[in-house]
């Protein structure tokens, strides 16, 4: 038995106890990052003597009783879109190359507070922008089940890190899927909050009505608990909404007796690979079996969420990054011929070409002439897709779907055309338009042997019921193994 | 309903976007955004009138707080990232003649 088959609470109770130490497990993570690392490219910054010894300070802290909680003592890894103090943090862009930021992101204070020890920054699309970790300007990162195949993105390389035993949880960011699509190509449980609920002070905006910070990790338990550390009310970030049912762990309940679930038919249609459809739909009948209320019904206007996304998101993205132009920080061109040639070759050999390209969109619908016509309707039809959403949760307490219409396709095979890449996140975007919670959570794995994902959405501030029905239906499943897992049998 | 991006348009956009275009990158460029403004014409389907647009999801107020420094001076470590500084002030290229 090593130290990794714990989940990360499991391993925190063991160093309360002292039978382990927060250096040990360390210890343990770095061994496998060094056997694993060179084919996965999990992490673009890692640091192992500043983890080893920061392990060592939480450990005495730990043993005089500073330090406690939860996830005292614990090794985490970062997306590397938290800014993290000291501590270089890129983006994955060539833009941010060089980015040492002065402060950390608020959602890492409250993990380091809870005694969870860094161990690096992981990889990522450039900016967040992509489904696969492909257009990371530090090499793709691998899917640990198949290494022939993507991770997800666009947090690949946390839920690669997460199932690859190369750490015992990790942090993402979501904007249109980036938590719950890799978790679900990697095998692992991944949450994206309620818009709000996370602080993204010292995330690095992509669309800012969409971003919200989440756990990828090893099981619901360890879900809940990373949850109930990291939300909080933050001033520093306006959009951080003040809430009293945090305690997500209270939540752990194994029974869904009487919870009324609604199947969205048009999430199962045209599009849908077969095996993840009858993966998810045999999961559905587990929650069945236990006393959930299962119902089809019609939701409204799912057709419609990837342009909306797409034109909001790019908007959004296109205002965010008009920051980097080579003069506070990051990469500034060698050569130019005054300010705004600098400016123009700074960006232009900074960015990659999904991150152009997305720029370029968003600069034309927010342009004057087309403002109206593309970026306005877009919030128009949030609108709607958010009137869909709250009609259906007056029927139900949650909705299961696919998180995506198939399992981790090949390296190579998605970045050529964007549009059908674009279609992929089909089940997780609305989720962001309508600021509403959802989770995957692994259910089960296609005849090539790779991970299939079920995705539970609730309303707006009901994680809750999420966390319980995925609760019940994980002790239903029983162990899911990952790739570490069978590594070591 | 196929759209078409004039040179004229990109040219615009490149400018907005304060990126500068090789003529490949440019013609790449017009042939992707086409190909999602033809995508996204597919909202016009929807009837909207009268749908107030929603930039915000929940019904919060804007949020105001006093304008007071908690952080102290971080202009060192801060200017520790510029591309370039004389240890005081950000160095850019000439703003105006």
């Amino acid at each position: 038995m090593s130290l990794l088959d714990l989940t990360a609470t499991q391993l925190a109770k063991a160093i309360k106890k002292g039978d382990v130490t927060a250096v040990d497990a360390m210890q343990a993570v770095i061994e496998q990052i060094e056997k694993k690392e060179k084919e996965l490219n999990c992490y673009v910054t890692f640091d192992k003597e500043a983890a080893l010894k920061k392990a060592g300070e939480v450990q005495a802290g730990i043993e005089d009783g500073t330090i406690s909680g939860p996830l005292a003592g614990v090794p985490v890894a970062i997306k590397d879109n938290m800014c993290t103090d000291g501590v270089l943090t890129t983006c994955s862009s060539r833009i941010l190359g060089n980015f040492v930021p002065a402060f950390s992101a608020e959602a890492v204070i409250r993990l380091e507070e809870a005694g969870a020890v860094i161990i690096g920054k992981t990889n990522m699309d450039e900016f967040a922008m992509g489904s696969t970790t492909e257009t990371s300007a530090y090499g793709v990162t691998r899917n640990p089940w198949n290494t022939d195949h993507v991770p997800g993105g666009s947090s690949g390389g946390s839920a690669a890190a997460v199932a690859a035993g190369e750490c015992f949880f990790a942090l993402g960011s979501d904007t249109g899927g980036s938590i719950r699509q890799p978790a679900s190509y990697c095998g692992v449980v991944g949450m994206k909050p309620t818009y709000g609920t996370v602080s993204r002070y010292g995330l690095i905006a992509y669309g800012s009505s969409l971003d919200q910070i989440g756990p990828l990790c090893k099981d619901v338990t360890d879900c809940a608990t990373i949850m109930e550390t990291i939300a909080s009310h933050d001033v520093k970030d306006s959009t951080s909404m003040l809430r009293t049912d945090t305690d997500f762990t209270s939540a752990l309940v194994n029974d869904v007796t009487g919870m009324r679930i609604g199947i969205p038919r048009t999430y199962f249609g045209e599009g849908l690979d077969p095996q993840v459809k009858k993966a998810v739909l045999d999961a559905v009948n587990v929650l069945k079996s236990k006393g959930a209320i299962v119902e089809e019904f019609d939701l409204d206007l799912v057709d419609y969420a990837i342009p909306t996304y797409y034109t909001i998101a790019a908007a959004e993205a296109s205002s965010n990054l008009e920051r980097f132009d080579g003069v506070k920080y990051g990469y500034r061109a060698k050569e130019y011929d005054g300010l705004h040639d600098m400016y123009k070759r700074t960006r232009s050999e900074g960015f990659g070409p999904e991150v152009k390209r997305r720029i370029m969109l968003g600069s034309f619908v927010l342009s004057s002439g087309y403002y109206d016509a593309y970026y306005l309707k877009a919030l128009r039809v949030k609108a709607l897709i958010k009137k869909a959403f709250d009609n259906a949760f007056a029927k139900y307490d949650i909705i299961i779907g696919p998180v995506a219409p198939t399992t981790a396709p090949k390296l190579g095979s998605s970045l050529a055309d964007p549009i059908k890449m674009y279609l992929g996140d089909i089940y997780t975007i609305s989720l962001n338009l309508a600021g509403l919670p959802g989770m995957s959570i692994p259910c089960g794995v296609d005849s090539d042997g790779l991970p299939i994902g079920m995705q539970i959405i609730g309303d707006c501030f009901k994680e809750h019921n999420i966390i319980r029905a995925a609760y019940t239906y994980e002790l239903a499943r029983g162990g899911f193994k990952t790739p570490y897992d069978k590594e070591v049998q | 309903m196929a759209n078409v991006i004039s040179d004229e348009t990109i040219e615009y956009v490149g400018i907005l976007a304060k990126l500068e275009l090789s003529d490949e990158d440019k013609e790449n460029a017009k042939k992707d955004m086409a190909s999602m403004l033809d995508y996204i014409d597919k909202l016009g389907e929807l009837d909207t009138e009268g749908v107030e647009p929603m930039s915000h999801i929940f019904p919060v107020q804007n949020v105001m707080r006093e304008d007071v420094v908690t952080n102290g001076d971080g202009s060192e470590d801060t200017l520790k990232n510029a591309p370039e500084s004389n240890g005081e002030a950000f160095i850019v290229p000439k703003t105006v003649d």
